[in-house]
């Protein structure tokens, strides 16, 4: 027997989804659209043991939660466009010292203050980009509600496993919208734990993490009296290390590669009618939901056009489009920003299809009536009966 | 003068037997070397951190705290560098954070004994906001400020506590801004131990290092550092042993103390302010407690 759906908001959802994950502390500053993540958990967290902090500013929220993460507690923040932007410098030291930890960034139209109540999906390429220097990171969109939760449970198992900060990128539309949903009953999704090292404290110096055996990370406060560091170190005795180029070579490229190393593990993409299709459309997050509902009337009406939904957008799910570039003869690609993902596509297409961007910034949705005119340019044969 | 509404009544301890700090025995530097992870360190002959990082593993052994359970959580800066060279748990987190980091810290393991090293413009420039938090929430944590009055790592520019009319290499002219007493601004803030050492007198610092850590609340130890190589060049003497000379002269027991116009010239120390109140993650596990037995009946 199934659980009785509830009627739940994806803001709430992630907060659902980051308990069940095994997360027990969480600190932020309020910010809209994303402060009921907050309030939730500063209501359900003392619930389960968990522990709740409002900190000063969104870079102390995600330096607590560094922090937290290091003592040994599964760890999230959550914020929107301006808390993002200020939390780039931890992220930052989260890759360089591989802290797993969540960062829920409830996209808002921006920049600056922006459209502090409508949705966006500007912060795509500050997901990937906006801490400095080399590193890679892992970020995932959600479409609803119920992803809101699942997907929360996914970015935790995943920093857990690759030792990194995983992002969530929600936005305005799926962290207030509400859907009546039926949860996962526990134990139903997998739920990773931090293990311990399998050495010795007095030999942790010694062994080191490969790409294909990363060992966790020893909770402060415990035998293995580790140095944790934003500087340059040796990977295999954590000392820091800015004089030799070969370490730090050897430190940037293995930051990026356990990461891509592992792309096919990691990246998750929904494809819908693909099989035959001539035209894809290529959407994420709140915009799939429109695209949806057009490869629905398309194919009602005979048109061959499909979907390609990447729900990993970080690393960029090359392989998909690589793999739909060869078949159809056109890739549209709604987003609610300024061609930002479309020039990944473009670069993974790789000239073998046409591209088609299709952009809004004034904080309103990409509805199906838009898209629809867009796919009915390209299939201009086509006797369309019903618009 | 604290600026805390007074929700919580603040009792503040005289200053008199009560609020004296553990007297430590130092130890000797066969008994210090362990909590070394190397022999080597970055700073600059005549600079003083090396004797406040030597005064901290001895207030810790003083003590007789657990090693293992000792966190130290630093800045960024010349101070910063504290973390690489101790043999606890350890983090150098990123300019100005330190403070945020070990909140997290503290209050994900309670059970943690958590000691942040910052510089003056770590802690009081680009961390003030944290510091400030740190010390109204009265985390149980120790902050130990390196105090050199100068951002040395990027040498010798003019940070919250250079004094007005000191030189810097952004400060050439002679700084017109107002210096910070940071241990004014800390108990103002909250702090609930604040106390300050010199690099000269050594033993008074391990025992204030040592009160600062076994008190529970937010402790605050400034250390007054001695920076013969960018400070006392530009401003006082380059040379190290004349530069801590100074300090004998302008270190003031709090007791004797009175001239609190000329603060560059004589500065208290001593235990400065002590006093009780709400430890926070002690009042956030006692809540939680509730939560959880109302929820779980």
């Amino acid at each position: 027997m199934t659980a009785a759906p509830v009627l739940l908001q994806g803001n709430e959802a992630v907060a659902e989804g980051a308990i069940a994950a095994g997360a027990r502390f969480f600190a932020g500053y309020p910010i809209t659209p994303s402060t009921e993540i907050a309030e939730t958990l500063a209501r359900r967290l003392p619930e389960v043991g968990g522990k709740f902090i409002q900190m000063e500013d969104e870079i102390a929220s995600i330096a607590a939660v560094c922090g937290a993460s290091l003592a040994g507690t599964k760890s999230l923040t959550a914020t929107s466009g301006p808390g993002f932007s200020l939390m780039q410098e931890m992220i930052g030291f989260a890759s360089m010292a591989q802290i797993p930890c969540v960062i829920v960034d409830v996209m808002r139209g921006g920049p600056s203050t922006g459209l502090p109540t409508e949705p966006s999906q500007g912060d795509v390429m500050q997901a990937r980009w906006g801490t400095h220097g080399e590193h890679s990171v892992i970020a995932l969109v959600p479409s609803s509600v119920l992803e809101c939760y699942t997907l929360t449970i996914e970015a935790f198992n995943l920093s857990e496993q690759y030792r990194t900060p995983v992002i969530i990128l929600s936005d305005a539309l799926v962290g207030h919208m509400r859907e009546a949903v039926v949860l996962p009953e526990p134990g139903e999704l997998r739920v990773a734990e931090r293990g311990t090292p399998d050495c010795e404290p007095e030999d942790y110096d010694t062994v080191m993490s490969d790409l294909d055996n990363i060992l966790p990370r020893p909770p402060l406060g415990s035998p293995f009296r580790v140095h944790v560091t934003g500087l340059v170190y040796n990977r295999r005795s954590g000392a820091p290390d800015t004089e030799a180029p070969e370490i730090a070579s050897d430190l940037g490229r293995y930051l990026r590669e356990k990461i891509y190393h592992h792309r096919d593990a990691i990246v998750r993409v929904e494809e819908m009618e693909m099989a035959d299709a001539e035209v894809a459309i290529f959407a994420y997050g709140s915009v799939a939901r429109s695209a949806r509902a057009v490869v629905k009337w398309a194919r009602a009406q005979g048109a061959k056009v499909g979907l390609v939904r990447p729900i990993t957008l970080w690393p960029f799910p090359t392989a998909a489009v690589e793999h739909m570039a060869a078949q159809v003869h056109t890739v549209i690609v709604p987003e609610m920003n300024i061609k930002q993902m479309s020039w990944e596509v473009q670069a993974a297409v790789g000239g073998r299809a046409k591209v088609v961007d299709y952009g809004r910034v004034d904080g309103k949705l990409i509805t199906p009536a838009e898209i629809k005119e867009l796919v009915k340019r390209e299939f201009y044969y086509h006797d369309w009966r019903d618009s | 003068m604290s600026a805390l509404v007074d929700e919580q009544k603040l009792e503040a301890a005289p200053h008199d037997a009560e609020c004296k700090p553990p007297r430590i025995k130092p130890h000797t530097t066969s008994e210090i070397t362990p909590w070394l992870r190397t022999p080597k360190t970055i700073w600059c002959p005549g600079c003083s951190n090396g004797t406040i990082t030597r005064a901290l593993i001895d207030a810790v052994l003083g003590l007789q705290l657990d090693p293992e359970k000792v966190v130290v959580v630093a800045g960024i800066g010349c101070s910063g560098r504290i973390a690489q060279y101790l043999e606890y748990s350890t983090v150098h987190t990123a300019h100005g954070r330190a403070l945020a980091v070990a909140t997290g810290v503290k209050t994900a393991d309670p059970s943690l004994h958590v000691i942040v090293a910052m510089g003056d413009g770590d802690c009081s420039a680009i961390g003030g906001n944290h510091f400030i938090h740190a010390a109204r929430r009265n985390i149980d944590v120790t902050a130990l400020v390196f105090n050199n009055s100068i951002y040395g790592m990027t040498g010798g520019q003019m940070s919250p506590t250079t004094h007005m009319g000191d030189k810097s290499t952004t400060s050439v002219r002679g700084n017109v801004e107002a210096a910070f007493d940071l241990s004014e601004l800390a108990h103002a803030a909250g702090a609930t131990y604040v106390a300050r050492g010199t690099a000269w007198a050594y033993r008074q610092l391990v025992d204030v290092i040592a009160g600062g850590i076994s008190h529970t609340g937010f402790s605050f130890v400034e250390t007054m550092a001695v920076c013969p190589v960018y400070y006392g060049r530009f401003n006082l003497t380059s040379d190290p042993a004349e530069f801590l000379k100074s300090q004998k002269e302008h270190a003031v027991p709090v007791g004797k103390f009175e001239d609190e116009s000329r603060l560059r010239e004589r500065y208290p120390v001593g235990v400065l302010h002590h006093s009780e109140r709400a430890e926070f993650v002690a009042s956030l596990q006692a809540m939680g407690d509730k939560a959880l037995e109302a929820a779980h009946g």
